[in-house]
């Protein structure tokens, strides 16, 4: 289950801009760039696909990482992952 | 020629309906209303029909509605219930995981409780949900995406000691699963045992509920005898068919999960024999279901990219989403009596490269 936040647990280390684009590739998008980043890294995806709010929490479950939650933006939401 | 697993969208009516649905043409064609012998046999014939779908649901003749389709059958008993009370809460208690129907019936006034990762509602949050007092609970026998049955007795032991009317909609089940025997209204689709596309409301005399209509509307005779036939047969071949099909999705979802970065989600046992889902990290659910089909396979999916009716356009299924997991890539699978072993293990034999193909589509093959 996804969780809101009040407000980003940590500034980021690395944004991703996804706005516009739809599933699946949020979540390619995320994996691409965790594979150059050390563990502990936090990353925020800008997304405002729908499906990010099911799918990001559901890879982070599968991969391991550490998904700490979303919050709405203007348009869509920034939803923070720590890598692990 | 196609190997159908999508049956729960749709399939070609079964042997037995369709030999029912050619004779009932032609002895049935009659106004049943009329007294001359056509009509009296016609009135016999729809008699017969409607005297075995209320059995086959395990309720009386005249607690049977008939509905134009499954859809109607759900929206019927929500309208029904709330009309009987209308000076009621009109706050309908629902499971999150319910097929979009019953979901559009209930509007906003709907408390829908929350369900696990495999999908089953949680118990205490029903009983929870159960105060102030709806007018209606419900609950789905099994999920029709995932397949996932749910705790139905249990609520329905909640509901009579509190004296909500509790409809169960067994729209995905009935045919497959045993028939649900505790609700106070009851609904199916003759579609879901190879009949053609009928609603059937069994509402439990003493239940609040208002019928739709003041006067029925006349019913389509062919219709009902195929569907009153077929229930007869599937029920007859039930639990050996069900033993079938439970080891086929048994054997799916190991050869599923074998596929590198596949989600296979549902109850892994107790669940509906026939119905399967899983989906596939990266990749578009749209584009797998076009390999898949280009490989001989109709499938279904749940992804937000699909033209999937069940979900509104742009987003992902609602029963993928309430049990939080992947909903990418999703490949939705209804068997039938008419899908066999060898396209099971020809159908995991194309999987992985079908899966492969969709992933280097979306440029996503190295991760």
């Amino acid at each position: 289950m996804s969780q809101t936040l009040d407000s980003c647990p940590e500034s980021p280390d690395l944004v991703l801009d996804c706005l516009g684009r739809p599933c699946p590739v949020p979540v390619i998008e995320l994996a691409r760039a965790a594979r150059g980043l050390a563990p502990g890294t936090v990353v925020e995806v800008r997304s405002d696909d729908p499906a990010s709010l099911v799918d990001l929490p559901a890879f982070c479950r599968m991969r391991g990482h550490d998904y700490l939650g979303h919050v709405p933006r203007e348009v869509g939401h920034a939803l923070s992952v720590r890598l692990r | 020629m196609s190997v159908l697993l999508d049956a729960g969208a749709g399939r070609p009516m079964s042997p037995a309906s369709r030999e029912a649905w050619d004779a009932a043409q032609q002895d049935g064609w009659a106004d049943p209303t009329r007294r001359y012998t056509a009509g009296r046999r016609a009135r016999r014939l729809l008699d017969g029909a409607l005297e075995a779908l209320a059995a086959g649901l395990g309720a009386r003749p005249d607690e049977l509605t008939v509905a134009p389709t499954g859809c109607a059958a759900l929206r019927w008993a929500v309208q029904g219930a709330r009309a009987a009370r209308p000076a009621a809460d009109p706050t309908v208690v629902t499971s999150a995981v319910e097929h979009s129907c019953l979901l559009r019936a209930t509007g906003d006034h709907v408390r829908a409780v929350a369900v696990d990762l495999v999908g089953r509602v949680d118990l205490p949050a029903y009983e929870t949900a159960l105060t102030p007092l709806p007018v209606l609970a419900t609950l789905i026998a099994a999920s029709h995406e995932v397949g996932t049955r749910q705790p139905v007795d249990a609520v329905a032991g909640l509901c009579t000691e509190l004296g909500v009317p509790l409809l169960v909609d067994a729209g995905a089940s009935l045919g497959h699963d045993p028939v649900p025997t505790c609700w106070s209204l009851l609904a199916a689709d003759a579609a879901s045992w190879g009949g053609p596309p009928v609603g059937l409301l069994a509402v439990r005399t003493g239940t609040r509920w208002r019928p739709p209509l003041p006067t029925p509307d006349p019913l389509d005779l062919p219709s009902l005898v195929a569907a009153a036939v077929g229930l007869q047969d599937a029920l007859g071949r039930r639990a050996d068919e069900a033993a079938r099909q439970h080891a086929l999705v048994a054997r799916l979802r190991a050869g599923a999960a074998q596929v590198p970065d596949v989600e296979v989600v549902g109850d892994p046992e107790d669940r509906l024999p026939h119905v399967l889902t899983f989906s596939c990290l990266f990749v578009d659910g749209e584009v797998l279901a076009g390999e898949l089909d280009r490989a001989g396979f109709a499938v279904g999916s749940g992804s937000a990219c699909s033209a999937d009716p069940d979900h509104e356009p742009g987003r992902p299924s609602h029963v993928l989403a309430a049990m939080g997991v992947l909903t990418q890539g999703n490949v939705r699978l209804s068997l039938h009596p008419g899908v066999t072993e060898a396209d099971v293990e020809a159908f995991l034999a194309v999987l992985p490269d079908a899966v492969a193909r969709a992933r280097a589509a979306g440029g996503a093959s190295d991760l």
